[in-house]
């Protein structure tokens, strides 16, 4: 045990965004104290209006060896993109 | 400067024409030696408290804790320099030369705030016990009779609620910790208490303010801060220490300007480079 507290990734939404964007990681010993420290670290430039903290050990992502064989081949499948019907202007903002 | 002798009855009879800008009050002409040593005392508790948090730059035990105590500096910082620019406009002085050019003796800080820092738990020690005192009494101020207390008060409470719920949050974290650190919280408690009987101490002038609704009763915000306290120790199975004797009462505390040695050393250091260049621009 290396004494050390656990490794939070941090997600802030901005007032005028929709999405929560990864802006860095932090130490703390549990959940509560993710959220304050990542208020003190990652907001003092009034970055955001919402904060998400995950765990790092809780985050699987993929393997950059695997890249070809998971994102290439929707490289050449264009019929999967809904770009063969005109849209009426009426629908297009939805 | 800030004479406590009643001598505010005097300037009554002098300055009949500012007693229309206190709204309802029966005795106090605004401005009053009485409002700036009410308004010294809110500025030098941030300034003095904002300098000794500023000593665990690049030493805190945690990069983020280290971040987040600055933070909570800075804020206090900037709550100083709005009472401060409140004060200079009633005495004509700057910012600067108030902060940088009174002696101890004509600070107006609570001597908890000057208290070194010690290991953290002294740190969070001092901050828990002023924070939870601070928020109760800019909840009152935002209700001043001063409109400009009032409004500098409203923007500090929001930051300082965030203060106390962090300081407290720690008091838990570290009482209800490893044997370690329950001993040193303890420890730190128990060496600052005598200090916090002075939070609650109003003298005749002070009373004076209370009285015409510019400040705050601190007597009467004793019991809320007890109550608050004895929550916080309960959950951080932390002991309220029974002493009741009290540093600074009697008239003699850092409100009247009488402090503990380590508040000239700090200014020492804090207030060295603009005496050494008094013209100094930068």
């Amino acid at each position: 045990m290396s004494g050390e507290w656990p490794l939070w990734e941090i997600f802030i939404r901005s007032q005028h965004g929709l999405a929560h964007k990864h802006v860095g990681s932090l130490h703390a010993a549990d959940a509560q104290m993710a959220v304050t420290n990542a208020r003190d670290v990652y907001t003092r430039r009034n970055e955001g209006v919402s904060i998400w903290a995950v765990r790092s050990a809780d985050i699987h992502a993929s393997s950059p060896a695997d890249r070809a064989a998971l994102f290439e081949p929707s490289n050449d499948k264009v019929y999967r993109h809904p770009t063969f019907f005109p849209m009426p202007d009426e629908v297009k903002h939805i | 400067m800030g004479r406590n002798d009643g001598s505010v009855s005097k300037d009554r009879a002098s300055q009949p024409a500012s007693r229309a800008q206190v709204d309802g009050a029966s005795a106090i002409p605004h401005p009053s030696p009485a409002i700036l040593n009410y308004v010294l005392h809110l500025a030098d508790n941030g300034l003095v408290l904002a300098q000794r948090l500023g000593e665990w730059v690049g030493k805190g035990p945690v990069l983020e804790e280290d971040i987040a105590s600055t933070n909570v500096g800075l804020d206090l910082l900037g709550q100083a320099r709005l009472w401060l620019a409140y004060a200079g406009d009633i005495d004509g002085r700057g910012e600067d030369e108030l902060a940088y050019f009174r002696e101890s003796a004509d600070y107006r800080n609570l001597l908890l705030v000057e208290q070194p820092n010690g290991n953290y738990a002294d740190t969070i020690a001092r901050q828990y016990l002023f924070d939870q005192w601070h928020v109760l009494l800019l909840a009152e101020l935002t209700a001043s009779g001063d409109a400009r207390i009032a409004a500098i008060a409203a923007k500090a409470l929001t930051e300082v609620r965030y203060h106390v719920e962090r300081s407290s949050g720690w008091v838990i974290r570290l009482g209800d910790g490893t044997e370690l650190s329950h001993a040193r919280m303890q420890a730190a408690i128990d060496a600052s208490w005598m200090y916090t009987g002075e939070m609650f101490a109003v003298d005749a002038a002070e009373r004076c303010l209370v009285d015409a609704g510019i400040a705050a009763d601190a007597a009467a915000l004793h019991a809320p801060w007890i109550a608050a306290v004895q929550s916080v120790f309960a959950e951080a199975t932390l002991a309220v220490p029974a002493d009741t004797w009290s540093q600074g009462n009697g008239g003699r505390g850092g409100k009247q300007g009488v402090h503990t040695e380590h508040l000239s050393r700090m200014l020492a250091e804090m207030q060295v480079l603009p005496r050494t260049y008094p013209d100094a621009r930068w």
